[in-house]
């Protein structure tokens, strides 16, 4: 009974996307208020539903109710209880469920927020974010409803795949879609803009904290997933240039070009156009992911059943909103004004050169992971095109763009002074190139072109605090006095600084643990030792042990520096016993940002094993660097101008606006 | 400088930006693109030594031999024809005899084997062409194995 609420409360959530859809929509254009006041509501009410059918799949998980067919494909009653909880969202029905929840809740979010916003513009928002509800709502109850039953109940579930049994699972997914679908607030509100045909400078700052907040929990996410991958996997990389990865990648570029070409729009009302096309193809690029995981078209852990039918469906949702925008915008966007003029060298220019290299580079991304799939589907021919093509590809174009950075906020508005922040930069650049020989010398050698990669880190790092220290104006003032204006500095200053500066860390822990890190392939015997990273190594043998629904052999390490030992690694293969699955946990030990890192292949018939041993130096930068970019998100997202419908458009009412002709 | 050739001077910077990334991505294409092809696809196609492509197949039965250390050769059938492969380092967990892989590598120009770098095994038909699974299932040599049940599971090893 109760899951059947929980497919009702599903069928409720599409009639109530269905009125909000259409209904508020009508009220903008005629100004009823009444119809208008249904889309706020309507949100919230969505909301409800989809959350309490939610509820409803977890609570199956977590009794382990294994009539519902979803729960007995993907659990074990065996499974620790954490896993229960996340393995609702470890398969295509269930991931798609939270999906849609993170965007009514993003609705509702609006509904909420949005209490300053023009009647007519939030309206259309919430409309706009209704059609999306529907369609995938639609796209649940006909090709992925989670709430199907088996008749009689099985006693047994078939376990969920092992990979998936992981705190990764309980983190990764959460994140990587309160990114993914949080810009789909930036793609309503671009299209309610062209639907109106007005745009100005309040709204790129009613769209800037949405666009804000998305950016930052991609960015969690997709460090987390890397991370995740890397650790389980067991194959000692952090990034593989998998198309799904590649997925996730491209609206992050897409949404960094938009968190930065909004920016312009809202201080100087230029790049209007481009930032809604910005907005839109971002989006875009979000519901592209899905389809490309969610299809089935490529094959990863993440794909994780074939049903042609939903391709198809994903497909045409794909389709009908890429279509429908691009049309919309190809329509509308020569009605809207364009704005302000600048020079070349300015903060809008730089922020232009941020733009063109991000797109760019997004644009190569996405040729490299679409390019296989159109040719196999037009010729029949099978290629891959592996991380060489990425490396040499956005390696190379996103150069400049780090080379960039540091110049940004050091130019003014409208008009910059290049030699200026060049003389600044001086001492800057100086400083990278001694952190960097440094670096390279404490390292014992190396690869000589690394010292570059190193400059390059330092110089992002050094740069955002150089940033902070000509803003406050140190050296030149006194201490107390500089210390006085840091500190009044809007808090977006200062979130601009923090995640510039962890750009520079992870570019850094990037160079290093490629350029540093060694690779040991070696077959050990029990006694057997060896050495890595300035580490000896000895393993004592295999040990056989028995999880809550697995079994494993565990090889233990004993790790020494300078004959004395300093710590244990355990690394072991795992045989789940419901799928009668193998894996493989790599034996990881950190030392400060440094790993070692143990992969155990197959036993020998003389006793001994074959041993992966990774010594990656810095390799935490690459993780560390991007929750230090989220940290400068969430530091920007608090500041008080940017704060949810702080901004009024009142206070522009004596500018002309641009109303659409009709 | 008048404002309308400084507004040339920075549409041609963009454009030529982009005229660079073009001819990038046409370059990395012709380098490092890696061709899918099965063991009888071989025999009528000429990949020359050192040209990177992935090979797909099942693993043939016994043919699995363990060498120096960590090498491991074995041979990827299609039931027409028959390559030997080398490859060092670990194999992925779902690596088993008569089960689909895909390895990533060159023929060496002396020994005329491939040497792979990359293996990767499923126990399903995913990791190859459809038309080559329904071959292969035509033909009776494709082993659905016991392990059906661990689908959406792919394991993989890279150098």
């Amino acid at each position: 009974m109760i899951i059947e609420i929980g497919h009702y409360a599903l069928v409720l959530a599409l009639a109530t996307s269905l009125i909000v859809s259409i209904l508020p929509v009508i009220g903008a254009r005629r100004g009823d208020a009444s119809m208008m006041a249904l889309a706020p509501t309507g949100a919230l009410v969505m909301f409800a539903l989809v959350a309490l059918s939610f509820g409803v799949l977890t609570w199956a998980y977590v009794v382990s109710d294994f009539s519902v067919m979803n729960v007995w494909e993907n659990s074990h009653s065996l499974m620790p209880l954490i896993y229960k909880y996340s393995g609702v969202w470890g398969n295509h029905e269930g991931s798609m469920l939270l999906w849609l929840l993170i965007l009514v809740f993003f609705s509702a979010l609006v509904a909420v927020f949005g209490r300053n916003l023009p009647d007519t513009l939030r309206a259309n928002v919430l409309a706009v974010q209704s059609w999306i509800s529907a369609a995938f709502l639609l796209f649940i109850l006909l090709t992925s409803n989670p709430f199907l039953r088996l008749d009689p109940a099985p006693a047994e579930g078939q376990d969920l795949n092992p990979v998936l049994q992981d705190f990764g699972l309980a983190v990764h997914p959460p994140l990587l879609y309160l990114g993914y679908v949080g810009f789909s607030v930036c793609f309503s509100f671009a299209v309610a803009a062209l639907i109106e045909g007005r745009i100005d400078a309040a709204w790129a700052r009613w769209v800037r904290p949405w666009t804000l907040a998305a950016w930052t929990f991609l960015t969690a996410g997709i460090a987390m997933g890397s991370y995740w991958a890397y650790y389980e996997l067991g194959w000692g990389g952090w990034w593989f240039w998998d198309p799904v990865e590649n997925a996730s990648f491209m609206p992050w570029l897409a949404g960094t070009a938009l968190l930065h070409s909004a920016l312009v729009m809202e201080k100087r009302e230029a790049l209007k156009i481009w930032t809604v096309l910005l907005a839109i193809m971002t989006f875009s690029l979000s519901l592209l992911g899905t389809f490309l995981v969610r299809s089935g078209v490529l094959t990863s852990v993440h794909s994780f059943a074939t049903d042609p039918t939903r391709g198809i469906f994903i497909l045409s949702i794909l389709a009908v909103f890429i279509g429908g925008a691009f049309a919309l915008f190809a329509w509308r966007a020569p009605m809207l004004k364009a704005g302000g003029l600048f020079a070349p060298i300015s903060r809008e220019g730089s922020l232009v050169l941020n733009n063109l290299i991000l797109t760019v580079a997004t644009a190569t991304v996405l040729t490299g992971t679409l390019y296989p799939l159109i040719l196999e589907t037009l010729t029949g021919e099978k290629i891959s095109v592996g991380a060489p093509f990425f490396n040499m590809t956005f390696g190379l174009l996103m150069l400049p763009l780090l080379v960039a950075v540091p110049f940004g906020p050091m130019l003014a508005w409208k008009r910059g002074d290049l030699p200026g922040a060049l003389q600044r930069l001086y001492v800057v650049a100086g400083l990278s190139l001694f952190a960097g020989l440094a670096f390279f010398y404490v390292q014992n050698g190396g690869p000589v072109m690394a010292i570059f990669g190193l400059m390059l880190g330092f110089w992002g790092m050094i740069g955002a605090i150089a940033d902070l220290w000509y803003r406050g104006n140190f050296g030149k003032l006194k201490f107390s006095v500089a210390m006085r204006r840091l500190a009044g500095l809007p808090r977006s200053a200062f979130g601009t600084a923090i995640a510039h500066f962890g750009l520079g860390v992870t570019v850094l822990g990037i160079f290093a643990a490629t350029s540093f890190g060694t690779e040991t392939v070696v077959e050990m015997k029990p006694g057997a030792s060896v050495d890595v990273g300035g580490y000896s190594m000895t393993f004592d043998g295999m040990r056989d042990a028995v999880g809550p629904n697995y079994t494993e052999s565990r090889g233990h390490f004993a790790v020494r520096r300078g004959g004395v030992e300093v710590a244990d690694i355990w690394s072991s293969k795992r045989l789940y016993t419901a799928r009668r699955m193998p894996t493989t946990e790599a034996g990881i030990l950190t030392f400060g940002l440094s790993q070692l890192y143990v992969s155990l292949g197959d036993p020998m018939e003389d006793g001994g094993i074959v041993v992966r041993i990774w010594w990656k130096p810095f390799i935490l930068c690459i993780w560390g660097g991007c929750l230090i970019m989220m940290a400068g998100g969430f530091v920007s997202l608090s500041d008080r101008r940017l704060r949810v419908g702080a901004p009024s458009r009142r206070a522009k009412a004596a500018k002309p606006v641009l109303e659409a002709a009709e | 400088m008048t404002r309308k050739q400084k507004r040339l001077a920075v549409i041609a910077g963009g454009m030529g930006f982009i005229f660079i990334a073009v001819l990038l991505v046409m370059f990395a294409f012709s380098q490092s693109v890696a061709y899918f092809f099965m063991p009888a696809d071989l025999a009528k196609a000429d990949v020359k030594p050192g040209t990177r492509i992935r090979l797909g197949g099942l693993v043939a039965e016994g043919s699995v031999k363990r060498g120096q250390g960590s090498t491991v050769s074995f041979t990827v059938t299609d039931g027409t024809g028959d390559v030997p492969v080398t490859y060092t380092g670990i194999l992925p967990d779902l690596f088993r005899e008569g089960q689909g892989v895909v390895t990533e590598g060159a023929f060496d120009a002396v020994s005329h084997s491939f040497v792979a770098d990359s293996v990767l095994a499923k126990h399903d038909e995913n990791y190859m062409p459809k038309e080559v699974a329904d071959r292969l299932k035509k033909d009776g040599t494709w082993n659905d194995g016991k392990s059906n049940e661990a689908k959406g599971a792919s394991t993989g090893a890279t150098k």
